[in-house]
C-alpha cells in the first residue's frame, strides 16, 4: 500500500438534474489529520459517503487504504460518524456496541472490554447500560466516537464531531483525535468549526460547488508575513523607504499601513529604520492569517450568506 | 454470516424491546378470548338443545375454519406492518448510514433483517394458530379437523407478504410502502373471491380474473388451499360458499408463490444495494 490512505482523481455524482460532487480530488497520507472545509451544500458529505461506499459515484476514481471504493476488507479498518448520528435507540450504548462490534467481526471478551475502555474514555461508564433514547445530543454524539473507533481503525471520518457537545465535549474529541494522531490513525475532519479545525489539523482541503479548489498545510513556516503599523506622519518619501523592507505596501486607514516582508527577522531593521527616521511608531504587528480569513478568501465574498 | 445474524439478533431484540412481541401476544389474547367464549356459548347452547353429534362437530368444524380465518386476517396485517419500516426507517433516519458502512454486504443487512422479521411472524402465525386449535379441543374436545395442518402454508404466505414488506422499504417511503403493501394483498384477497364467486355462477371468465389476480399476488389463494385441505369432506360441501374453496388453488400455485418470494427477496437485496444511502 502506498503512503496515501485515501486517493480520488474526479470522483462526481449527480442526484438527479443537480451535480452534487463536480470533482474530488484528494491526497490523504497515512496519520495526517485532515480537514476537509466548505460552505453549506459544497458536497462535503456526500463526499464522505462515496468514500465510504454509501454512495455510488458516477464517475471518477477511488481508492481507501490502497484499495478501490466500495471494498469491504478496507472497510474493517475505517471507522465512521455520521453528521446526523441517529441509531437503534432502544438499545444501551452496550448493546449498541456490541452490536456495531459484531458488524467488524469482533465478539466475546475482547470486544466487551474494547466497549468498556471506548465507555470510559467517552466518559459513558456509567450511563453505558440506559437506553440511548434517553441521552442528551452530547451523549449521543459521544456515543457515536465511541462506535467510530470499535475496530481500532487505520482511518477515522468524522463528520461534525463536536456539533452537539459542550466546550468540555469539545476538548474530549480534541484530546481523542490527538490520541489518535499520536498512534498513527488518520483522520478527516469535517468542521464548520474552523478554530478546531486550525487546532488540530494538519491539512486541510477546501471544497467549493462540489470541486477541491485548494489544499494547505497548517501550522508550518510560511514564505511571508503580513505586518500592520500604525505610524506618522504617513508621506510619500515613507512609502517608497519601506520597498526595500517589503511589498504589497497599502494605506488601509489615515495612520495605518499594512505590507509582507519576508520573515519576522525583518522586524526589527524595519522598527529600528522607522525611528532613527523620525516617524512616531504607535504599533508595529505581524498578521498571521487566520483559517477563517483563508476560508473567507479561497471561498470568495460570493460564499458569504445574504 | 456473522452479520447476517447480528441483523436478525437485532431485530427480534428490537420487537422485544419496542413492545411489538407484547402488543402481539396481548392482541392474540385478547382475539383467544373474545374466540373461546363465542365457542363456549355456542357450544353450550347445542348440548343444551341436545343437538346430535354430527350436528355438534359440523359447527365447531365450521367455527374452527372462522377462527382460522380471522387468525390468518391478523397475521396478515402482523406481517405486512411489523417491517413495514425496517428499511425504509432507517434509511430517512440515518440509522443506515453507521451499519452500512461497516464491511458487511448489503444482503447481509436485508437477509439479517428478513429472517429475523420471519422468525417473529411465523411465531405470531403458530401462536394464534395453536391458540385456536387449543380453543376448539378445550372447549368442544376432539374434532375431525387439524388446524396445525394449515401452519406450513400459513408461513408461505405470511413469509410472501412481509417479504414485499420488506422489498418496498428499499424504495418507498415508510406510509407508502404500508398503503401498497396492503394494497398487494387487497389484490389478492378480492381476486380470491372474484374466482370463487365465479367458480360459484359458472363464469369462467371471473374465474380467469380471479386466477390472474392471485398470479400477480399469490398470498390469498394460498391461504385457500390450506383452508381447504384442512377441512373433512363434509365441510368442503357445505363450507365452501363461506371459506372460498369452491374454486381450488393448485399445488402449482405453493411453488409459485414459493418463487415469488425468492424472486421477491433478490428484488429487495438488488434494489437495496444499488440505493443511495
Amino acid at each position: 500500500m502506498s503512503d496515501l490512505v485515501i486517493d480520488t482523481r474526479g470522483l462526481r455524482k449527480w442526484f438527479g438534474p443537480t451535480l452534487a460532487v463536480a470533482d474530488l480530488s484528494l491526497s490523504v497520507r497515512a496519520g495526517e489529520i485532515f480537514g476537509f472545509l466548505g460552505p453549506n451544500g459544497a458536497g462535503k458529505t456526500t463526499s464522505i459517503k462515496m468514500l465510504l461506499s454509501l454512495v455510488h459515484p458516477d464517475g471518477g476514481e477511488g481508492r481507501v487504504l490502497g484499495q478501490p471504493l466500495g471494498d469491504r476488507l478496507a472497510r474493517a479498518n475505517v471507522g465512521f460518524l455520521p453528521e446526523h448520528f441517529r441509531f437503534h435507540d432502544c438499545l444501551t450504548a452496550r448493546e449498541l456496541l456490541r452490536f456495531h462490534g459484531r458488524l467488524y467481526g469482533l465478539s466475546g471478551s475482547a470486544l466487551d472490554m474494547r466497549i468498556d475502555r471506548l465507555l470510559a474514555r467517552v466518559d459513558l461508564l456509567e450511563a453505558a447500560d440506559r437506553p440511548v433514547r434517553g441521552y442528551s445530543k452530547g451523549m449521543l454524539q459521544r456515543t457515536g466516537l465511541a462506535q467510530a473507533l470499535l475496530n481500532d481503525p487505520q482511518l477515522v471520518f468524522l463528520d461534525e464531531p463536536t456539533s452537539g457537545l459542550d466546550p468540555l465535549g469539545r476538548l474530549l474529541v480534541r484530546d481523542i483525535i490527538s490520541e489518535l494522531r499520536e498512534r498513527g490513525t488518520t483522520v478527516f475532519l469535517n468542521s464548520h468549526l474552523l478554530g478546531e479545525v486550525e487546532a488540530t489539523c494538519d491539512r486541510v482541503a477546501f471544497v467549493k460547488q462540489g470541486r477541491t479548489i485548494h489544499e494547505m498545510t497548517l501550522g508550518q513556516p510560511v514564505d511571508f508575513i503580513d505586518v500592520e503599523m500604525r505610524v506618522s506622519p504617513l508621506d510619500a518619501c515613507l512609502l517608497e523607504g519601506l520597498r526595500a523592507f517589503g511589498s504589497a505596501i497599502s494605506q488601509s486607514s489615515a495612520d495605518i499601513l499594512r505590507m509582507r516582508v519576508e520573515s519576522e527577522a525583518t522586524l526589527p531593521a524595519l522598527a529600528r529604520w522607522l525611528v532613527e527616521r523620525g516617524t512616531n511608531v504607535y504599533g508595529l504587528q505581524p498578521r498571521r492569517k487566520s483559517l477563517e480569513e483563508w476560508f473567507v478568501e479561497v471561498m470568495g465574498e460570493d460564499q458569504r450568506p445574504g | 454470516m456473522q452479520s447476517i445474524l447480528a441483523m436478525a439478533h437485532l431485530t427480534l431484540y428490537e420487537s422485544r424491546r419496542r413492545r411489538i412481541v407484547t402488543a402481539a401476544i396481548v392482541c392474540a389474547a385478547a382475539f383467544l378470548a373474545v374466540y373461546a367464549a363465542g365457542l363456549f356459548f355456542v357450544h353450550r347452547e347445542q348440548i343444551r338443545e341436545g343437538r346430535p353429534f354430527f350436528q355438534q362437530q359440523g359447527t365447531m368444524q365450521v367455527l374452527t375454519i372462522v377462527g382460522l380465518f380471522a387468525a390468518n386476517f391478523l397475521s396478515v396485517l402482523f406481517a405486512v406492518l411489523l417491517p413495514v419500516d425496517t428499511l425504509s426507517g432507517e434509511i430517512d433516519s440515518g440509522v443506515i448510514q453507521t451499519v452500512a458502512s461497516k464491511p458487511i454486504r448489503r444482503a447481509d443487512i436485508v437477509i439479517g433483517k428478513w429472517l429475523g422479521h420471519a422468525v417473529i411472524v411465523m411465531g405470531y402465525v403458530l401462536l394464534l394458530v395453536l391458540g385456536v386449535a387449543l380453543t376448539v379441543r378445550l372447549i368442544a374436545g376432539p374434532i375431525a379437523l387439524q388446524p396445525i395442518q394449515a401452519i406450513p402454508l400459513m408461513f408461505l404466505e405470511i413469509v410472501l407478504l412481509m417479504t414485499f414488506s420488506i422489498a418496498g422499504g428499499t424504495r418507498l417511503s415508510t406510509v407508502t410502502n404500508g398503503v401498497t403493501a396492503l394494497g398487494f394483498y387487497g389484490i389478492a384477497f378480492v381476486g380470491g373471491w372474484i374466482e370463487q364467486i365465479g367458480g360459484f355462477a359458472g363464469s369462467q371468465a371471473a374465474k380467469t380474473v380471479g386466477i390472474v389476480a392471485s398470479l400477480i399476488s399469490p398470498a390469498d389463494s394460498i391461504w385457500r388451499l390450506a383452508s381447504y385441505h384442512i377441512q373433512p369432506e363434509t365441510l368442503r360441501n357445505f363450507g365452501a360458499a363461506l371459506f372460498a374453496t369452491s374454486s381450488i388453488p393448485t399445488t402449482l400455485m405453493v411453488w409459485w408463490a414459493a418463487g415469488f418470494t425468492v424472486a421477491t427477496l433478490i428484488f429487495a437485496v438488488r434494489s437495496f444495494s444499488a440505493r443511495q444511502l
